[in-house]
């Protein structure tokens, strides 16, 4: 199952390092990344494959939103079907 | 990969624009409930139920997660309760009506919908029943929704069911007049209803559909307001395009939720129901969306209009989203419901015969609306005759949700809290409509009911 992981929040240090290291404790593939800093703002979106994933679906969900907290960011991931319906015919 | 600017887009949809699926609704047929007492009926509805939905509510909080898109309601539907309750000695159908609450509140849905009867072209002893419990139902019962079809196109209106009907309302809020009348609120007068609406208070699971199936609702009018703010100014091709093009996204959402709870309950999907249901909260108004298309306040010259193009590109858009597309499927207009509604009420540019014209255009009818507590049940029948005559004769599901306000006058604000809001205390016409309702009879179908 691939997903889309998107991070919104204040630009910090060490954003991306904190979420590939999670997802790289739970066996979580990194497929595509693109991110942008607006006025401060950090943006990252990310395809991600969680066909290997050691844990279930909402436990990555619940550590991304922990994560989230933690930096004083919004993360959260979402299955790529929503996009996929909503944006392509 | 997707665009960043498809992803953000997306995610301010449900961050900002109050995007949801508003309801996933199980339709649960009970036909094979019956029996002669009404207390065996009763345990026998509660099991099934209890049985059938049991996973409902966490599936859809599994959708919601991994999707990371809110479903506001998850629901239940069932066959005509003046049907399943035919065969009873009782003559009381409460206890049917205390079951389907109890089930309601053990798997954890917010309503359920089915005490209902299709009485349009005449009433079965059944039938009389279930209407004349449905006043002590509605006010033993939290849960439960009621709704009497008097009307359709086929076979015009039945007067004496809504003679009958203006007195059923009239005693169902004297019962509930401690809550501000609320078991009105859970009680519709329908012409031509449709048997898979997922929407409360109106739903019931029709005798021609499935055993089991899942409708999804979904909604979206602070989307449709969003997309409208971009094109100030621009003819109404360019709106009516931006409004198609929002609902078949809003739609696209709804079809897979449908299609993953259909899956995942072992459940055959049914419909995806695309109408533009408000909510009282700010930025999700079916009457903003009219006000954005150039109206000072909704209510005034200019609002049927508005809203015609807005329920027929609501459907445009939609049709093509999904696979099956049913319910009521419009933009709903429900004045307790709708934070704009409710202000252009309260500033007088919204009236009862302004609701009626707008009823011709969209898909329900006059909604969540409340009235005087001292209105007679001849002027309360006679106000669901006038909308029952704008279905049947314009081929289409009207609906009179109506509550008349114990001890409350013109102008006061009733309460009813929640997704169900506050509505001021409308004005009706006070010349009397008595010697009309006592008629009775029925009024004929129209000519272009000969079809055949």
């Amino acid at each position: 199952m691939k997903a889309i992981i998107t991070v919104i929040g204040k630009d910090t240090t060490g954003i991306i390092a904190a979420v590939c290291t999670l997802l790289a404790e739970r066996k979580i593939n990194i497929l595509d990344i693109s991110q942008t800093v607006m006025e401060g703002f950090f943006t990252m979106t990310m395809l991600v494959d969680l066909t290997e994933s050691t844990v279930a679906f909402a436990d990555v969900s619940d550590a991304l939103n922990l994560k989230g907290e933690e930096m004083g960011l919004v993360i959260r991931i979402q299955r790529e079907d929503i996009f996929d319906k909503m944006h392509r015919i | 990969m997707h665009s960043q600017k498809e992803i953000l887009s997306t995610i301010n949809m449900i961050d900002h624009q109050h995007l949801d699926v508003r309801t996933i609704t199980m339709g649960i047929s009970l036909l094979d409930c019956c029996s002669d007492d009404v207390n065996v009926t009763a345990d026998k509805i509660y099991n099934k139920i209890t049985t059938l939905a049991k996973d409902l509510v966490k599936v859809g909080e599994d959708i919601e997660r991994e999707f990371g898109i809110p479903i506001v309601n998850k629901r239940i539907s069932v066959t005509p309760i003046g049907i399943v309750a035919a065969a009873c000695k009782q003559t009381d159908y409460t206890p049917i009506a205390i079951a389907l609450d109890k089930a309601a509140k053990t798997v954890g849905v917010n309503f359920i919908g089915g005490f209902s009867a299709l009485v349009h072209k005449g009433m079965t002893k059944g039938d009389i029943n279930l209407i004349n419990s449905i006043p002590s139902a509605l006010a033993s019962t939290e849960r439960v929704c009621s709704s009497v079809s008097v009307a359709s196109t086929k076979a015009g209106i039945n007067m004496d069911a809504v003679a009958l009907m203006g007195r059923i309302i009239k005693k169902t809020a004297d019962l509930t007049a401690d809550k501000a009348g609320f078991g009105c609120a859970k009680l519709v007068v329908f012409a031509n209803p449709v048997e898979d609406n997922p929407f409360m208070a109106g739903a019931f699971h029709g005798v021609s559909e499935a055993e089991c199936i899942i409708n999804v609702g979904v909604s979206g009018p602070g989307v449709v307001h969003h997309a409208l703010k971009k094109c100030k100014g621009q003819p109404f091709d360019v709106v009516a395009e931006t409004i198609k093009k929002t609902a078949f996204k809003i739609t696209r959402m709804g079809q897979l939720v449908a299609s993953e709870a259909s899956q995942r309950l072992g459940v055959p999907a049914g419909i995806v129901d695309l109408s533009l249901a408000p909510t009282p909260e700010k930025g999700d108004s079916v009457a903003r969306i009219l006000e954005e298309m150039g109206l000072e306040v909704c209510g005034t010259h200019g609002t049927t209009a508005a809203l015609a193009l807005l329920n027929d590109a609501v459907k445009k858009g939609g049709v093509m989203a999904s696979n099956h597309v049913g319910g009521l499927s419009g933009a709903f207009i429900p004045v307790s419901e709708d934070e704009g509604m409710i202000e252009a009420a309260l500033r007088n540019a919204l009236t009862l015969d302004k609701l009626e014209a707008m009823t011709c255009v969209c898909s329900v009818g006059l909604d969540m609306i409340a009235v005087p507590g001292d209105t007679s049940a001849e002027t309360l029948s006679a106000i669901i005759a006038d909308e029952a005559a704008i279905g049947v004769v314009n081929t289409k599901t009207t609906a009179v949700r109506i509550i008349p306000a114990v001890g409350k006058k013109v102008g006061e604000i009733v309460e009813f809290g929640g997704l169900l809001g506050s509505a001021p205390v409308m004005p009706v016409h006070e010349f009397s409509s008595a010697d009309f309702i006592s008629r009775g009879g029925r009024i004929p179908a129209p000519m272009h009911s000969l079809k055949n």
